[in-house]
């Protein structure tokens, strides 16, 4: 349900301000979101003025910078740096992204860092996205069929492949359904966007047989029909996808078969 | 606290099998009142103004009073449907069935009593 305001327990208060580095002359300035769940405090925004010189051109090359240079206690999720495992994904300068393929030429001004919104925090900038994994998982995200399996492989025509080009490419990191307001206040009950995408991507797909099935499981006013084709999904994707776009084309395939 | 599995706290009771209908009836009503707004207003508008009896008068022909009967039962029906939404984003449990019922009651009530009244001056 709706909450305009944090839990007393998550208020944010100013943090620590780290020194700035001697005799750097380029020095950005960073504000990052605290939180650590064994100290029994209240999350914290702490500052740290980092060295440009000596930085890499993303945001993730500053962080790793602050926290092998800086306060080796800063947490935050990273793997690939090339945008492709979707761990580290954040908000930045209030935008959810990907730290790794986010310029730090793409802020102005002081560059603030908090994790995903409105999900549990589990330190720092790590969120729990154990209930996203979940809903991913449900919407059964793999080729299901009836048919028997044939002596070599599923045939696909080239214009049905295309058909999937614009939804393979997801990379669950999060940054949409944490930006769909839908998504904040009913989590518990709408897929969000970034598990409807993926639920079209297998529905539209030219091999599977259980088209029927997807459909059934996502006819609910909740898991489905939350979205209000807000667009902050789309506006977001750090990958360019569009998953109002695959909901929409879910929408219409309800209507399709009931009309 | 419930000891459940990720699992189950995601797919919780399963799918209603309904909501299609819900958006599709939301879309007719678009429609029809796309129509009806139009017509209504250029029917009703020129009677702003004038004597009681001439907009007694005018609303005893059919088509002013069809269009009118016609929008108000529409566009609360589509006010029904619509609020239906922002209720089932923001409330939830027995707040959330409350207000879906009194908006039900309230969206009747509204369109019985216009097209009582239409039906009063046309008849």
């Amino acid at each position: 349900m709706v909450q305009f305001t944090l839990p007393k327990n998550s208020k944010i208060k100013t943090g620590k301000t780290w020194p700035k580095p001697e005799g750097a002359t380029n020095v950005r300035k960073f504000q990052i979101y605290r939180w650590n769940p064994d100290d029994g405090q209240n999350p914290q925004v702490d500052t740290y003025f980092v060295d440009m010189d000596s930085c890499g051109p993303m945001i993730l090359d500053a962080l790793i910078k602050i926290k092998n240079e800086i306060d080796p206690t800063l947490t935050f999720r990273r793997s690939c740096r090339e945008g492709i495992c979707g761990s580290c994904a954040m908000n930045i300068d209030g935008i959810n992204t990907l730290a790794c393929i986010y310029g730090m030429d793409e802020v102005k001004g002081d560059v603030k860092i908090y994790p995903l919104p409105h999900m549990p925090v589990v330190k720092d900038l790590i969120p729990d996205l154990t209930h996203f994994y979940a809903q991913h998982a449900s919407i059964m995200p793999w080729l299901e069929t009836k048919t028997n399996r044939p002596q070599k492989e599923w045939r696909q025509s080239i214009e049905d492949r295309k058909k999937l080009d614009g939804l393979y490419e997801c990379v669950m990191c999060a940054s949409c359904s944490t930006s769909c307001p839908s998504y904040w206040w009913n989590g518990d009950r709408y897929l969000g966007p970034a598990a409807l995408l993926h639920a079209y991507r297998w529905i539209i797909d030219s091999r599977d047989e259980a088209t029927p099935e997807r459909l059934d499981d996502l006819e609910d006013p909740f898991k489905l029909y939350r979205c209000h084709t807000i667009m902050n999904c789309a506006k977001t994707c750090p990958k360019g996808l569009n998953p109002a776009k695959a909901i929409a084309e879910i929408k219409k395939m309800m209507v399709e078969r009931a009309v | 606290m419930a000891f459940l599995t990720d699992r189950k706290r995601a797919v919780g009771m399963g799918a209603a099998h309904s909501g299609a209908h819900h958006m599709w009836g939301m879309t007719v009503s678009s429609v029809a009142l796309l129509i009806l707004v139009p017509l209504f207003v250029f029917t009703f508008g020129p009677m702003l103004g004038k004597p009681y009896e001439e907009v007694i008068a005018y609303f005893e022909h059919p088509f002013p009073a069809i269009v009118a009967a016609l929008t108000i039962v529409v566009g609360f029906v589509h006010f029904k449907n619509g609020v239906q939404s922002p209720i089932e984003d923001y409330t939830d449990g027995l707040t959330r069935k409350i207000l879906i019922i009194a908006m039900t009651c309230l969206s009747y009530a509204a369109a019985a009593t216009g097209v009582f009244a239409i039906a009063r001056i046309a008849l």
